[in-house]
């Protein structure tokens, strides 16, 4: 597929001008700045449009219905428009350097934005981490000191690199059977999928919510058990629990939650790849003799591989990240789940930047190993494409 | 797994019925373990769910002194059903406002990001220049940047802008709290993702429709216009799906930007605000969480055909 787009030739229309004695080197320079021009200068003035009328939305005192609808017409059209108008700019440059830059003006915002706030952050919470709570004056190593001996910190690590083993393993797993059972199924494949995947539509804190229904607990004498879980022990005459303080399985019922949310995910992607998998060589497998063990392990797993890997990656990555499951159902601390994200948020809303971000850093150092295993494997991709 | 396949081989009818013998398409069909066993498991999922909803519509003290399974036991008994909860939930806490933010956060920061990611996507698969691979590579990388590790630079970013050894690079732009600075926040968290499915997509298009087209003499904006964008429908709905989910759900990223003040909160604030100041009032919760479902059912179930089309396309080597 690249191949076919390498093909592609650079710019071949300006063939007439290619004797003109034009001195090589000035070209070379003012295409240059005409990129640099299409890339960065025409998407910051369009930001500034947009900014100017975001400017006058704030002060201005409008019905609120007008208000949203002015600003999802403006949101929605607005970069359209911008857009529009980069390329009617580029149609108006000299000829030889219009389809040389083209290319930057369509990239160009993507950059931009991705600079500005992913790998302006990525550089600047490095240099924060090594300063002080205000993030001014500089203290060396001890933020991250603090990350590796903090009792509570070191929890958040461990139970972090729970989430991270679990969530993706059990959600997968889950996420493979039903997309293979499902497949096999005459009727109702749709409904079963849509019911796996319906979580995924609840926010975390909706989620949260949710779950209190299942793992709330009170006290014998204090009124009735409304969860789920200590009604079943209930009525089977056993005493309640207090589930999320029962260390440190609390963290194990805190993944449940992600699992239930995510399985959907897996469960669509990993379907559509097995339902690819041609049945010919399925039913050869059949033929030969082999059992549904076999087929499932030794056809179904290793066909799909590339998509359980995508599958697995997005997982850990979220997995990583998680905060809102933790911070809302509450007292982290007491119950001993903290995360490294949420410890992140902790310190960022006590004010200590320093230590907020050197514990970023950390989360993104323990995510470095995943970028490299995928970008090696888009190589590998690449290369037998 | 490991249980439900040893089961499958005692299966009489899984091993005489020899799969050569019916049709292609029978191949993998049939049993009686798939659909036991993708009963129990759906069944088991959809458990919270149900409890949510059926609390939704019980009155506050039922919800309080009795267990929401209990309903079972005389379903038909209305006295144990109302529609005050939805009724509260809708008029305290600003939810109507809340709502309408919501929207105003989540369409544009789903639009802007696939419309930049499709531009790019379409640059990298189909126009040539130099440090193509390289941006390419670079986007993907981004890919597994921690969002909290973004959050705090950007917010001083919007609060106070940047400068290096005294020279202003960043204006300051007061975005904090603005529709624009979250938007601008989203989009570019969501991205890396938008790019890399789009460019698995748009690069599979088959290159004889692209060239035929420039043979025509349609230029690049035209032919991303007219050509690419209606054939990419099923990858621009997935990713779309995706971004509106994670949008609407997003709890972080409003919290820091918008901040929980009541003219621009949005619902999942909204939401965690009730936890917060009505802590046991679970009748109003549910039913404020079934409202903020609604629309991304909406949403995935009017797009989901084109989700799976669109999101193995590159993905998957069939």
């Amino acid at each position: 597929m690249t191949t076919a787009l390498e093909t592609e030739p650079e710019a071949p229309e300006p063939v007439p001008d290619e004797d003109e004695p034009a001195p090589r080197a000035v070209r070379a320079v003012a295409l240059a700045v005409l990129r640099l021009l299409g890339a960065l200068v025409v998407p910051i003035a369009a930001f500034f449009g947009l900014w100017l009328t975001f400017d006058w939305m704030r002060d201005a005192d409008v019905n609120r219905f007008v208000l949203v609808a002015v600003a999802i017409a403006v949101g929605v059209g607005g970069v359209f428009l911008l857009y529009w108008a980069m390329n009617r700019t580029v149609d108006h440059l000299p000829e030889r350097f219009r389809e040389g830059v083209r290319p930057y003006v369509f990239v160009g915002p993507a950059l931009v934005i991705l600079g500005v706030f992913l790998v302006y952050p990525v550089i600047n919470t490095i240099v924060v981490s090594f300063g002080d709570s205000q993030g001014e004056g500089f203290v060396g190593l001890e933020n991250y000191e603090f990350v590796f001996t903090d009792e509570s910190m070191l929890r958040a690590i461990r139970n972090t690199f729970g989430w991270v083993v679990v969530v993706p393993a059990v959600a997968t797993s889950i996420g493979l059977a039903f997309a293979t059972l499902a497949d096999r199924l005459r009727r109702g494949e749709a409904v079963a999928k849509s019911l796996i995947f319906l979580p995924m539509a609840i926010s975390f804190v909706g989620a949260a919510v949710t779950w209190r229904l299942i793992y709330s607990f009170r006290p014998e004498g204090f009124g009735t058990n409304i969860g789920l879980l200590n009604g079943i022990k209930m009525g089977l005459g056993m005493t309640p629990t207090p589930w999320l303080q029962e260390r440190p399985w609390n963290n194990l019922l805190l993944m449940v939650i992600m699992i239930w949310m995510q399985t959907g995910f897996a469960m669509v992607v990993l379907s559509a790849a097995i339902k690819s998998i041609p049945d010919e060589i399925i039913e050869a497998a059949r033929i030969d003799g082999a059992s549904e063990m076999q087929v499932f392990w030794r056809i179904t797993v290793p066909s799909i591989a590339p998509t359980i890997a995508v599958v697995v990656t997005y997982m850990v990555i979220n997995a990583m990240k998680v905060f809102d499951i933790v911070f809302v159902i509450g007292s982290p601390e007491t119950n001993q789940t903290e995360v490294i994200a949420e410890r992140m948020i902790y310190w960022f809303i006590r004010n200590h930047d320093g230590r907020s971000g050197a514990i970023a850093v950390i989360l993104f150092v323990l995510v470095i190993p995943i970028m490299i295993w995928n970008i090696r494997r888009f190589r590998e991709q690449e290369a037998t494409r | 797994m490991t249980t439900a396949i040893p089961v499958e081989e005692s299966l009489p009818t899984e091993l005489e019925g020899a799969p050569t013998s019916e049709g292609a398409g029978d191949v993998r069909k049939g049993g009686w373990t798939p659909r036991i066993v993708i009963t129990i498991v759906a069944a088991i999922w959809m458990v919270p769910t149900v409890g949510v909803l059926i609390t939704s519509f019980r009155p506050e003290d039922l919800v309080e002194t009795t267990g929401w399974w209990t309903v079972f036991g005389h379903l038909f008994d209305t006295s144990q059903w109302t529609l005050e909860n939805y009724r509260s939930a809708l008029d305290t806490g600003g939810f109507e406002n809340a709502f309408l933010n919501s929207l105003a956060v989540t369409v544009p920061s789903t639009v802007i990001p696939i419309t930049i990611a499709a531009f790019a996507a379409y640059a990298f698969s189909w126009m040539e220049f130099r440090g193509r691979h390289v941006m390419f590579a670079a986007v993907v990388g981004l890919l597994v940047v921690p969002l909290q590790m973004a959050l705090i630079p950007i917010l001083r970013l919007y609060t106070s802008g940047a400068e290096v050894a005294g020279l202003r690079i960043f204006p300051d732009l007061d975005l904090n709290g603005t529709f624009l600075g979250i938007w601008l926040a989203h989009t570019a968290f969501g991205l890396p993702l938008a790019v890399y499915l789009l460019r698995n997509y748009i690069g599979s298009l088959p290159s004889s429709i692209i060239e035929s087209a420039k043979i025509d003499g349609a230029d690049h904006f035209t032919i991303f216009w007219r050509l690419v964008v209606p054939l990419s429908v099923p990858a621009l709905a997935a990713f779309a799906i995706f971004q509106f989910l994670w949008v609407w759900n997003d709890l972080l990223v409003a919290r820091i930007f918008l901040g929980g003040t009541s003219d621009v909160q949005v619902l999942t604030i909204a939401l965690s605000n009730l936890v917060g100041s009505r802590g046991e009032s679970w009748h109003l919760l549910t039913a404020a969480a079934f409202i903020s479902m609604v629309l991304p059912l909406i949403v995935f179930f009017t797009l989901q055909r084109y989700f799976v089309r669109g999101l193995t396309a590159g993905a998957v080597k069939g």
